[in-house]
């Protein structure tokens, strides 16, 4: 098993604000890793790291196997990136933004071949006009067409799918998969559309506040032999108490929006339901959460 | 008594017999002048003022009988001192008529001084003294004081246009006003040296005319 | 390294923004050219005040090309580098405010590398500006009004410099106002690493010019003996001494130039100037996180 990115104790302070804790983790060779957190959890400052924008206070990085901090140069011409919104030169074309981030990726390139990339993203149409009359989601593809203009290895995506109608959304989710798993390069995406990182993530990630919550394989992590359980109560304070104080308190993971949630095997729900209403506990609702919505709600929430 | 009128006799004779001997020196002077009509030369000029740095300028003087004079640079900058005209002696002399001439006897180097007293009062020359070569017959230095333009001195050396009593050299000095000018117009900048007062004090210019070429009487 | 100039130098002439430093310097030249062409007779008469009186002065023929060209610099040089500071000020940090910025910074080009090469182009706009300057304060200025002898005003003096000595001057003062101007550049180049946004470096540099300038230009002995020597406004008008001419007794001295140790002495204070800001610059933008 290859590994394409490893970060080792990964921390980054701000002044007083520490954005980075203790991070660790390690991306797959060919995988689409997800990267997922809420507002603030320190997404885009890992990013900022993994692309030399920003020097980790402490910690290493390791990028196809060469220390970050020692083969910068090398490293990056094998990294394409989209950081947060895709800002390209407005005031230039399509065609004119390609030019300069090819050169600047350290590829020559013919206007063939600006071409076809712009065809890829279905900008073809629009590639003598300036990036200024362009759309969010035109903006959008055109980003993701500069990132790949050098043919890198490791790819990586903040928000893509950010300002996409539904038929661009498919469109990318399309081309990670095409470029994970056709090509074997290496995707760190990051995205707030979780639905979607659901059907294009092999692993995933997810922070808050700088640290890690849990790392493994998407299937694993959303395994449906256990799921989570969010109980609604009409007295979430004495609910817990009862719930922690019986046989069913080390399922207990937390409370999110004055509900708990449980952690159990599916079919254990039916007895779970059943012992808690002899408990007296008067309930409103019973719901198991599969998604990883559910998922990365129930973690965060708890976290927070 | 007797003795008092032969010695005021004897002096008047003296005087009467010298001031003719100045009168028929400038006779002599002015009828070499009265010989050249016009002239065209080539000179070159020297600029010595305190408040000037100039280059060596060629330029070409046309003189026309009897005071007509001017000086001009066509290839470059000059500044001709006012007053140039009176380089040329043919409008003092040639016009004697119009001044009263006074023997001032002779001066260490033994040339013949000349005073020459403008009988007009609204003349521009006030005076002018006139030092005399009286063998070559050619004049070798002169102060003028005008109204206009102050206190001038010349100073001529001839060589072989001498017959003419045309000056191979002329140095002219002259007095200078003070310089002065509006801030806004100088192109200074602050380079670290000091203004030199003693320089801006000197109040004398001079001007060298070199001649090197003269076409006489051509029309 | 020549590559990532080109693209620098796209980038900077691709934008409207470039041209209204070279339209502007049209407009002020051609506004002076005109002014002098139907005034210019009564200025140098003004001009001529402390000689007038002594000599008789040709007028017309001090009015040449040379001089309306002198006129212009005197004029123009203290406002250019407004002009610098609109375009240097913006290399960095109008990235940074654009966002382009992080896209630059993750690539692989080191971040001196990166640096030196934006302050290069910001160096080349400031010579094309300069050199636009030449081309219509000297040439259009010998096409309308002739060459002579130059006149060069001077506080205690007035300097006739020959006419076939006064090109070679003119040559050698736009070298050193560019290193003037370069050094300006510098410092708008030193002021938008540290800003994610342009205002702020433009304003900046503006001020610190006009400050600078108004202490080089004031006649007081306090500030003279202290701040002037090392503000490098003070030594940006160095360029001024290649017309300060060495004479001896009232003449010129074709070809020499009165206070030469002195521009040296300027220029390598601009150089010094230069190499710090650029320093300054280089250190903080190796050390600064890229947030924009």
């Amino acid at each position: 098993m290859t590994f394409v990115i490893e970060a080792r104790n990964v921390s980054k302070d701000f002044k007083e604000v520490r954005a980075l804790d203790d991070l660790s983790f390690s991306v797959q060779q060919g995988k689409v890793y997800g990267f997922l957190g809420q507002n603030g959890a320190g997404k885009s400052t890992m990013i900022r790291v993994l692309l030399t924008l920003v020097r980790p206070t402490s910690g290493v990085v390791e990028i196809f196997g060469m220390d970050l901090k020692k083969n910068r140069k090398q490293i990056l011409k094998n990294i394409g990136a989209i950081i947060e919104r895709p800002d390209l030169y407005k005031y230039l074309t399509a065609k004119q933004n390609l030019e300069i981030f090819a050169v600047m990726s350290g590829v020559k390139i013919r206007e063939k071949e600006i071409m076809e990339q712009l065809n890829k993203v279905g900008l073809a149409q629009r590639v003598n006009s300036k990036v200024k009359t362009y759309s969010q989601g035109m903006r959008q593809r055109l980003g993701i067409a500069v990132a790949l203009i050098h043919d890198p290895e490791l790819i990586i995506l903040d928000e893509p799918m950010n300002g996409l109608d539904p038929q661009g959304i498919a469109d990318v989710r399309n081309l990670i998969l095409h470029l994970s798993k056709d090509l074997g390069k290496t995707l760190f995406v990051s995205s707030h559309l979780l639905s979607e990182m659901e059907l294009i993530a092999d692993s995933m990630l997810i922070i808050d506040k700088g640290k890690k919550i849990v790392e493994g394989k998407v299937a694993e992590l959303l395994n449906p032999g256990e799921t989570n359980v969010e109980l609604e109560t009409m007295n979430i304070e004495q609910s817990r108490k009862q719930i922690q104080g019986s046989l069913w308190g080390k399922h207990f993971v937390g409370e999110s929006n004055g509900k708990m949630i449980l952690k159990m095997e599916s079919d254990k729900i039916p007895v779970f339901i059943r012992d808690i209403s002899q408990m007296n506990i008067d309930i409103i609702s019973v719901r198991p959460k599969h998604s990883l919505e559910d998922y990365f709600l129930s973690l965060t929430a708890h976290h927070g | 008594m007797r003795c008092l009128f032969v010695l005021a006799g004897v002096l008047l004779f003296i005087h009467k017999t010298q001031a003719q001997s100045a009168e028929s020196l400038i006779q002599k002077v002015k009828a070499k002048f009265e010989k050249i009509h016009n002239y065209e030369a080539d000179a070159t000029l020297k600029t010595n003022v305190s408040f000037i740095k100039a280059p060596i300028a060629n330029v070409k003087i046309f003189y026309k009988k009897p005071d007509q004079l001017k000086i001009i640079n066509k290839n470059g900058i000059s500044f001709i001192p006012k007053g140039s005209v009176n380089i040329n002696f043919g409008g003092v002399l040639i016009n004697n008529s119009d001044y009263d001439v006074i023997d001032a006897g002779k001066d260490s180097t033994g040339l013949h001084v000349v005073k020459l007293l403008p009988k007009e009062d609204t003349a521009d020359i006030v005076l002018s003294t006139l030092y005399i070569d009286e063998r070559n017959l050619l004049i070798k230095k002169s102060k003028t004081t005008t109204r206009e333009n102050g206190t001038y001195e010349l100073g001529m050396t001839y060589g072989k246009y001498s017959e003419y009593g045309l000056p191979d050299k002329i140095v002219f000095s002259f007095n200078t006003k003070e310089y002065k000018l509006p801030k806004g117009v100088t192109f200074d900048y602050d380079e670290g040296s000091k203004k030199n007062e003693e320089r801006l004090r000197i109040k004398k210019g001079r001007v060298e005319i070199t001649y090197t070429n003269y076409i006489i009487n051509k029309g | 390294m020549v590559r990532l100039l080109k693209i620098e130098l796209y980038k900077i002439f691709k934008r409207p923004r470039t041209y209204i430093a070279f339209a502007v310097i049209t407009v002020i030249i051609l506004l002076v050219q005109i002014a002098l062409k139907f005034g210019g007779e009564e200025y140098v008469d003004l001009m001529m005040t402390g000689a007038k009186e002594t000599f008789d002065i040709p007028v017309h023929q001090i009015l040449n090309g040379y001089l309306v060209c002198f006129i212009i610099l005197n004029l123009l040089l203290i406002h250019v580098p407004i002009l610098v500071a609109l375009i240097a000020g913006d290399v960095v940090a109008g990235e940074a405010n654009m966002g382009t910025l992080r896209l630059l910074v993750s690539k692989p080009v080191s971040r001196f590398q990166l640096l030196w090469v934006k302050f290069l182009a910001s160096s080349v706009y400031t010579i094309a500006l300069l050199i636009w300057v030449a081309v219509f304060a000297l040439c259009l200025s010998i096409l309308l009004f002739g060459t002579n002898q130059l006149v060069v005003a001077r506080k205690d003096e007035y300097d006739i410099i020959s006419t076939s000595d006064v090109l070679w001057r003119y040559g050698a003062a736009f070298i050193f106002a560019g290193l003037g101007l370069i050094t300006v550049a510098a410092l708008a180049f030193m002021f938008s690493v540290f800003a994610d946004n342009s205002v702020g470096p433009i304003v900046a540099t503006v001020c610190v010019i006009i400050i600078f300038t108004i202490l080089t230009q004031l006649q007081i002995p306090f500030y003279d003996e202290t701040i002037k020597p090392y503000l490098f406004t003070t030594h940006m008008l160095g360029w001024k001494g290649f017309f300060y001419v060495r004479g001896e007794e009232g003449v010129t001295i074709e070809g020499s130039i009165e206070h030469f140790s002195q521009i040296i002495k300027s220029a390598l204070i601009l150089v010094g100037y230069t190499a710090v800001f650029l320093a300054i610059a280089v250190w903080y933008f190796n050390k600064k996180n890229i947030l924009s």
